[in-house]
């Protein structure tokens, strides 16, 4: 066995390209508690301090530091860059996306609009050569898209029943196997890559093989550069890594290599927790290596992964607040053999949150089941009281599907490392489609040239009765819904057709197998409120109310209704019935390179955004409000406490919805418990009940109202520097979200009995 | 079949008793304490009737939650103004091995007749009583809550008697209920106890006075701050709060 093998277990992973079956091999489970875990080192407290200086500087200049405007963004595009010149020697972990921390990349090839636009946005001016090169010399990703749309997609972009799509933007949720080029080196993939090539196709030309033979190639290419670029640091990572600390910076680079060639809007980092505990295991053993120096490492790991960065137009912004990228990274679970998978590297991540305080970046994600070990349940709810910063996914229910060694890509959705890729694809109002059903496919909102109500969906029959018959509205509904799930479809396959084409992310694809398995993520916005309402309509009486037109723009409910959210069988056999229903309709189509389709329930966001573009509803929520983010109820519906609302969430099944089903709650410290002992033990039965049920996800938030609502007023108190909250998918800096953002997170139920 | 006046339900208590409990506020009380949070349940009408089975199915949904500790809690309102139908809530709990917990001020106990038996009954399904007690001067009780103290003291005792574990809660309003001589005297008077299990100093809080404004009462502790973290502090200190009581009642099941 190679040198730098030595001591490692196992044989199958030494032949083939196998992470997994490394990991099951060596891997050591911890089942104690968090006492051996050390503080931040003084390199630590200096370099963190330095980019807390440097974050606060950027919110003093409106969000962005720096801005590149000469540079295209590649992997070799710039030389070494650090935290801070001087003090370069105490990173133990380097490399930056630019020549400069917190600086933004100038990366067209997603759409040359929208990176000069972004740009613009924060006072900088692109060099107007790149404008020439990216519209005359080379086609970007965006202009393909919108080459080939047809009106009718134009029209349901515009009208929002489908947005927030990845045609201005890397659709990102690729995981690369950051993990390979550690254990392996570079060169020993670029001639893995080598032999696929050689064995791609029988001669034959087909448009298959042609597109997989350059991809392989543009693969191997990215593997050389990404040795050049760790040159630039004085590495040499073709072999390789021979000890914790380069096992870190090697894994670091692959990592790097994905976010200087793409700004997809989720670049996750996956699971790469107990993979590196193996090597710090090893140099705690050999005595290389100390758990003081081991914290070390994964503090400045994880410092890195607080810093990066994309620059993004305004209308991304709106869609996804609080410059969010994903980094997501992955903790706990339990492997196929019944083992618990926490070693003292998940505590390590957890304990970032500690040494270097709360932070929305990496979006730490603990796999859950109630079968890990109570120590580490316990640590991970004490983190989550003071923090607010980690999500919970749970473990027992992905395992059957994406086996032991899944990552997350994004907010919610597994992918087995390595093995798979995703093509990411934004959601479908389900809310406006539900609106178009008794419409005739016509916009409440939108009125066409001539003033007219838009007709974006077929013109179908419009109900014209005075008061909703659920009958007939459920009719109408899935017809609709069948348009809207095939127009969906198809918008998808043009754009991911596109982005494989243009935008195609050979340094991530580098690092997956070659024969990869492709899911094509489709997603519901809106969901709890097209439950809502017809609830309303099978259980009260739902009048319409019309304008001159005729057409429906307002709704009067007499009489009381079961709203999801409550436990209550009659709203939630609603909610399972539509999931299962829309996930068969999307089903039914040709979904781009035998992708499998998948749908979530998530919204990012852009609940916000979403519920602007669309009018009022039979629920009663009023016209261009927000929708309730997710899964999650809709605000104020839920009547019977936390535990009753997630028990109508954990109703939702997770085959139906295998790209995630969010959900974000938040808790008072007060009702969760009078001391801090107890409240960890509450959020941990909370956890077990939810999870045991089949649950998917869970943000937990533990704050009060009040520290919202002076965190917004007062967001220049020290205190909220790094205030962080879980929105759905993700977390976020709460003084960072638009205002408009903060006061829908501020109204939505906080649990807090009295 | 009896029907109990419901109040209201929380599916995720924390705070009234161990572990996480389904949470029963029953409507209907006859005490009128100056810093109550929950006036809205002082009138014994409620348009929400359940029967015990219905509630045991509620409850059941979350036992997922539960782990070893969690069960059920009847809070209110006052509890024991419906002890008929608590008590077949608890019997039907205990059938299927739920942990029942009252949470109580006893003013309504009587130590004899009819209300006593029925009392009896209720206790040989109940694992744990949490008990409030107001304020141990009888002249001061009268004045906080419109009611005398006696019979809830008699009922502490009672429990002691028969080794029912209880909790001790006291809320801390300044001004009201923080005299430090009144803190010893209850000290004194639980001291002489072998059934307490813990003692809570829950600090008087203003988020209950809109209700009495909803019900278009004028609020009697208009101005009355909450307690200082430091008066909590010495009143626990006083109390014995926090410290693992000198438990002799058998742990409940």
């Amino acid at each position: 066995m190679r040198n730098e093998w030595r001591g490692f277990k196992g044989n199958k992973w030494t032949d083939d390209i196998d992470v997994r079956d490394f990991i099951q091999n060596n891997y050591t489970p911890y089942d104690g508690d968090e006492s051996f875990l050390e503080g931040p080192t003084e390199a630590t407290d200096i370099l963190w301090g330095k980019v807390q200086e440097l974050q606060k500087e950027e919110r003093a200049k409106g969000g962005v530091l720096d801005c590149e405007t000469e540079v295209v963004s590649g992997l070799t595009a710039y030389g070494a860059g650090y935290i801070d010149e001087a003090s370069k020697d105490l990173e133990k972990i380097v490399g930056l996306q630019t020549d400069k921390p917190l600086k933004r990349a100038f990366m067209p090839y997603g759409g040359i609009k929208m990176a000069e636009e972004a740009a613009e946005n924060y006072g900088y001016h692109v060099n107007d050569k790149f404008h020439k090169i990216f519209t005359e010399y080379h086609k970007t990703h965006n202009q393909a898209v919108f080459d080939a749309y047809t009106p009718e997609m134009r029209k349901a972009r515009h009208s929002h029943i489908v947005t927030g799509l990845p045609d201005t933007y890397g659709r990102g949720r690729i995981v690369g196997d950051y993990r390979r080029v550690a254990l392996y080196g570079i060169d020993h993939l670029i001639a893995k890559k080598q032999e696929d090539l050689a064995n791609c196709g029988d001669g034959t030309m087909t448009d298959d093989v042609i597109r997989l033979r350059e991809e392989i190639a543009e693969q191997i290419r990215a593997l050389q550069g990404m040795k050049k670029m760790a040159e630039a640091y004085g590495y040499d990572i073709s072999a390789p890594a021979k000890n914790a600390r380069e096992a870190v910076q090697w894994l670091y680079f692959g990592y790097l290599a994905a976010i200087k060639t793409q700004n997809g809007a989720a670049m996750s980092v996956g699971r790469i927790s107990t993979f590196l505990d193996i090597y710090i295991e090893r140099d705690l053993k050999e005595g290389t290596l100390t758990e003081k120096e081991a914290q070390e490492l994964i503090d400045h790991l994880t410092m890195k992964f607080r810093m990066v960065k994309f620059a993004r137009i305004p209308s991304y912004n709106e869609l996804f607040s609080g410059d969010p990228v994903w980094a997501t990274l992955e903790v706990a679970g339990i492997g196929m053999d019944g083992r618990s998978m926490v070693t003292k590297n998940d505590y390590r991540f957890l304990h970032t949150l500690e040494n270097m305080g709360p932070s929305p970046e990496p979006n730490l994600t603990v796999l859950y089941s109630s079968a890990l070990p109570e120590n580490f349940k316990k640590y991970a709810a004490s983190i989550s009281i003071r923090t607010s910063s980690i999500q919970y996914e749970n473990d027992d229910v992905m395992k059957p599907v994406w086996g032991d060694d899944y990552s997350i890509c994004c907010c919610v959705s597994a992918t087995q490392t390595g093995k798979e890729m995703q093509f990411f694809g934004a959601r479908a109002n389900l809310v406006k489609c539900l609106l178009y059903a008794i419409n005739g496919g016509k916009d409440e909102k939108f009125l066409d040239k001539q003033g007219n109500h838009m007709q974006v969906g077929p013109e179908y029959a419009p109900i014209t009765s005075e008061y909703l018959n659920y009958d007939e509205v459920i009719r109408k509904f899935d017809t609709m819904m069948d348009w809207l799930a095939g127009l969906y479809v198809n918008i998808l396959n043009l754009i991911q057709y596109m982005h494989d084409k243009y935008y195609y992310e050979s340094a991530e694809m580098a690092l997956i197998d070659t024969d990869v398995r492709r899911t094509f993520a489709t997603g519901i916005a809106g969901f709890s409120h097209v439950v809502d309402s017809l609830s309303a309509i099978k259980y009260a009486k739902v009048k319409t109310v019309r304008d001159e037109s005729g057409l429906v723009t307002d709704y009067q409910i007499e009489g009381d209704f079961p709203r999801y959210g409550n436990d209550d069988n009659r709203a939630d056999d609603i909610a399972v019935w539509l999931l299962k229903t829309f996930m068969k309709k999307i089903r039914k189509h040709h979904t781009y390179r035998n992708s499998e389709p998948t749908t979530s329930i998530l919204t990012i966001t852009s609940n916000v955004v979403y519920g602007k573009a669309t009018g009022a509803l039979p629920d009663g929520r009023e016209a261009y409000k927000p929708f309730a983010p997710g899964a999650n109820p809709a605000y104020g519906a839920e009547q019977n406490g936390l535990l009753a609302s997630l028990n109508s969430v954990a109703k939702l099944p997770y085959e139906y919805a295998l790209d995630g089903i969010s959900n974000t709650q938040t808790i008072n410290p007060g009702a969760l418990g009078h001391d801090e002992a107890s409240r960890k033990d509450n959020l941990v039965r909370v956890l077990d009940g939810y999870f045991d049920q089949g649950a998917h996800h869970l943000n937990v938030n533990v704050f009060g109202i009040e520290k919202l609502k002076d965190a917004m007023e007062h967001p220049e108190k020290p205190e909220y520097a790094n205030f962080t909250i879980r929105v759905s998918g993700y977390a976020v800096k709460f003084i960072d979200l638009t205002r408009e953002q903060q006061l829908d997170v501020i109204s939505r139920c906080i649990h807090e009995k009295m | 079949m009896i029907k109990g006046r419901v109040h209201s339900i929380e599916t995720f208590g924390s705070v009234d008793g161990p572990g996480v409990r389904f949470v029963i506020f029953l409507q209907g009380c006859a005490m009128r304490c100056k810093f109550c949070h929950n006036a809205d349940t002082w009138k014994m009408e409620s348009d929400d009737m359940r029967s015990a089975d219905e509630l045991i199915d509620q409850a059941l949904r979350y036992r997922p939650y539960w782990g070893d500790e969690g069960g059920i809690t009847v809070s209110g309102g006052e509890p024991l103004l419906q002890i008929d139908f608590v008590t077949e809530l608890f019997r039907k709990a205990k059938e299927k091995g739920i942990h029942t917990v009252i949470d109580t001020a006893g003013q309504p106990f009587r130590r004899e007749g009819e209300w006593f038996e029925k009392f009896k009954a209720l206790m040989d399904c109940t694992d744990l009583l949490l008990v409030d007690i107001k304020e141990i001067d009888p002249v001061k009780h009268r004045k906080l809550t419109g009611v005398p103290n006696d019979n809830i003291l008699s009922m502490i005792r009672y429990l002691n008697e028969i080794g029912k574990p209880i909790w001790i809660r006291q809320v801390l309003v300044p001004g009201w209920t923080d005299d430090p001589e009144d803190l010893k005297k209850e000290r004194e008077f639980l001291d002489g106890l072998d059934n307490v299990q813990k003692v809570e100093v829950l600090p008087y809080h203003t988020m209950g006075a809109y209700k009495w404004k909803l019900l278009g009462i004028p609020y009697a502790l208009e101005g009355v701050q909450s307690p200082s973290e430091k008066q909590v502090k010495e009143a626990e200190l006083i109390l014995g709060a926090g410290e693992q009581v000198r438990v002799s009642g058998e742990k409940s099941a």
